[in-house]
């Protein structure tokens, strides 16, 4: 939605250096914007007042940019899981979820806790938690990948279906609230919201797990690009076979890559159960772990690309809302859609990604 | 690379271009001299022909009977609905609506923080104290709920009135408290004129998908029908579609659920047991702009209307005189108190 400024092509190596990335995904975002100007005529409005909208509701006012950064705080952390598995070289469909999971870990374990638990043990806890609960729904595809070359894809996907049933059957009957889809609210471990330090913030959901996202990208940065595994996980991304040779234990690689991108996902669970509502509730934030994929790609699986991605589809799925008054909630999501679908054929890694996904299937 | 950034200079002045087109008739403006109402729907909400709908259909009356300029939100996620409300709150809405149970905890939480504006929340569950005691909502908040088993009882009795046999069916969604109010209104009402029948009662699931599982409805509906039951009433959203499928093969009859089921499968359909959320809709819209509008939990019963059950052109054929004099008198039974209807296991 930008108008980025475009210069010659550039001889200059550092301007290349960053032209190369950056061009890819912001001609997808223009395509993007294109389709939205098209689809905002087809229901008769005008493009530059639905924009203003989404732009006035988003990063207009304190509040509405409280919510972009409450709604990226979620799709940073299933981003950075996604990122890190198309580093080795795997798809991870998961991360739905094992947010859910990881979410409810959390809770389970700030139920679990009594009440006036210090906050920095409890908080510590909760979030450990979160993470572990993560891990654990990447389990199941992690062992089966490494042990016998399952496609994670598929296994990922159906411990969606599996996660989804088992906490809908225990919200459902172990640890209701009567007439809710929640559990009874933690007794110790809530992270105070934003707005407790800057008021602007107040009534937006916006709390100091962002820190905590923030905090995991440089993580994950740290390991992919400084150490020993990092570098050996992207060259198992890059050509497994390779890097079988160079010794590295590929399925080992496979299986701690999707249990620690579990975790980043499950992770991504404690925006809303510690920062914001204090219980987990069912389908908490449906539809974050499939965006953790468009934000990953969008991202180009580079933790600082995804931290800006994650903000970009934060401020779309708010934006729905501020313009929900002229247009459908559904253009939106076909926005998102088109990004993500320009974003997929125009970024390399995805390519490579497609065509390595051909060639195990021949 | 050169390639690229030709195709993004053209696309920047194509999206320049089309953002200065200004179509004929853009923006409209909600015209009306009525209030200003909010309303945010469940989460995929719109289009379920129940609940969701039937609010639509109440704000499209109050839009063109009462002028109400009426705007309506679809959130995405869990937090859009309090997003959503807050949204239109801030606006300075004269009332905001939030459709269905899940949003109780996000109206409370705004009536509190917006004295000024009106709340009201359909199937708004409210919520106990640590001793078991109702939390009265807020002074500026109506609690729109509905009496489910009043409705319930009359399709009940009517089934056992019509259905020639002692065995009735009940098909249920999830196993919860709000759909055994259907369940044990329907029981009392079969048992008001038929002590000696039977009431097979089975829930889908324990689970929201209890909801949305037509296989299943139709797996408990040929099973209850070949147990001999006649007459299955249902109260699980889509699933219930599978149960009237099972009516369709068997050549048996259903009872509908929310809204007016006949046309799902019509000439199968004995009688649908309606909830009156467009008219709840429409009266608490009418009561801002009257200024009778007044918080509390409001509990919408056959006495006002906010149930009932479908006797009309479409389905008269399959009710008999006796069985409706007999049914519309057990309806004033309990309007008048006389009969109280329960509505726990």
């Amino acid at each position: 939605m930008s108008h980025p400024e475009v210069s010659a092509p550039a001889r200059d190596p550092w301007v290349q250096r960053l032209m190369e990335p950056l061009l890819p995904p912001l001609t997808a975002l223009l395509i993007a914007a294109v389709v939205g100007d098209l689809l905002i005529l087809s229901f008769g409005q005008s493009p530059r007042e639905v924009y203003r909208l989404l732009v006035d509701g988003t990063w207009g006012n304190a509040y509405g940019f409280g919510q972009v950064l409450y709604k990226a705080t979620t799709l940073a952390c299933t981003g950075l899981a996604v990122a890190l598995g198309i580093r080795a070289g795997m798809f991870n469909i998961g991360a739905e979820g094992q947010l859910a999971l990881g979410g409810f870990a959390a809770a389970l374990v700030g139920l679990g806790l009594p009440a006036g638990t210090p906050a920095v043990l409890a908080i510590p806890l909760c979030v450990l938690a979160a993470g572990a609960g993560g891990s654990l729904a990447a389990t199941v595809p992690g062992a089966l990948k490494a042990r016998y070359g399952a496609s994670e894809v598929i296994v990922t996907i159906m411990m969606n279906f599996i996660v989804a049933a088992l906490l809908n059957w225990l919200v459902a009957t172990k640890v209701n609230v009567a007439e809710s889809l929640h559990t009874p609210e933690i007794h110790a471990g809530a992270v105070p919201r934003l707005a407790e330090v800057f008021p602007a913030f107040h009534g937006s959901a916006a709390n100091f797990t962002i820190l905590v996202a923030i905090g995991l990208a440089v993580l994950v940065w740290w390991f992919l690009f400084r150490t020993r595994a990092g570098y050996e996980l992207r060259a198992v991304g890059l050509q497994p076979d390779a890097a079988e040779y160079g010794g590295v234990n590929v399925g080992r690689t496979w299986w701690r890559t999707l249990l620690l991108s579990g975790a980043l996902a499950g992770l991504g669970g404690i925006n809303y159960v510690l920062g914001y509502k204090q219980y987990y509730e069912e389908g908490f934030a449906a539809g974050a772990g499939y965006l953790g994929i468009a934000v990953a790609l969008v991202g180009r699986n580079h933790p600082a690309g995804v931290l800006v991605a994650s903000l970009l589809f934060a401020t779309l799925s708010q934006g729905a809302l501020a313009v929900n008054a002229l247009v459908p909630k559904q253009m939106l999501d076909v926005l998102t859609a088109v990004v993500i679908i320009a974003v997929a054929t125009a970024v390399p890694e995805v390519q490579r990604l497609l065509r390595s996904l051909r060639g195990r299937q021949a | 690379m050169r390639k690229l950034i030709v195709a993004l200079v053209v696309l920047s002045v194509v999206h320049l271009a089309l953002l200065f087109i200004e179509p004929a008739g853009a923006t409209r403006i909600a015209t009306g001299d009525g209030v200003d109402v909010g309303i945010v729907f469940d989460v995929g909400g719109r289009g379920d022909k129940s609940f969701n709908d039937g609010a639509f259909l109440g704000a499209e009356r109050a839009m063109k009977e009462l002028g109400a300029r009426v705007r309506f939100i679809e959130p995405g996620e869990g937090s859009d609905r309090e997003a959503g409300l807050r949204l239109l709150a801030a606006e300075g809405m004269d009332l905001v609506i939030g459709v269905g149970f899940i949003f109780s905890d996000d109206l409370t939480l705004l009536a509190k923080e917006y004295p000024g504006v009106k709340f009201a929340g359909v199937d708004y569950a409210v919520a106990m104290d640590a001793n078991g005691k109702p939390v009265p909502p807020p002074d500026n908040l109506a609690a729109l709920k509905f009496r489910e088993e009043e409705g319930s009882f009359l399709v009940g009795a009517l089934a056992a009135l019509v259905g020639n046999s002692k065995k009735l069916g009940f098909v249920g969604g999830m196993d919860f408290p709000l759909i055994h109010k259907f369940e044990m209104g329907y029981r009392a009402g079969v048992q008001a004129v038929c002590p000696d029948c039977t009431v097979i009662a089975q829930y889908a699931g324990v689970t929201p998908d209890a909801f949305k599982n037509p296989g299943r409805g139709q797996e408990l509906g040929l099973s209850q029908y070949q147990q001999g039951v006649n007459v299955i009433f249902h109260a699980s959203g889509s699933t219930g579609l599978g149960v009237f499928e099972a009516a369709r093969r068997l050549g048996k009859l259903a009872i509908g659920v929310d809204a007016d089921q006949y046309a799902e499968a019509p000439g199968f359909i004995l009688t649908s047991m309606v909830k009156g959320v467009d008219e709840a809709v429409f009266g608490a819209i009418r009561q801002v702009q009257d200024g009778t509008f007044r918080g509390g939990i409001f509990e919408l019963g056959l006495k006002e209307r906010g149930v009932n059950y479908i006797d009309d052109a479409n389905n008269a054929s399959l009710i008999t005189g006796a069985a409706r004099e007999r049914v519309e008198a057990l309806r004033a039974e309990i309007i008048a108190g006389r009969i109280t209807v329960p509505s726990t296991k």
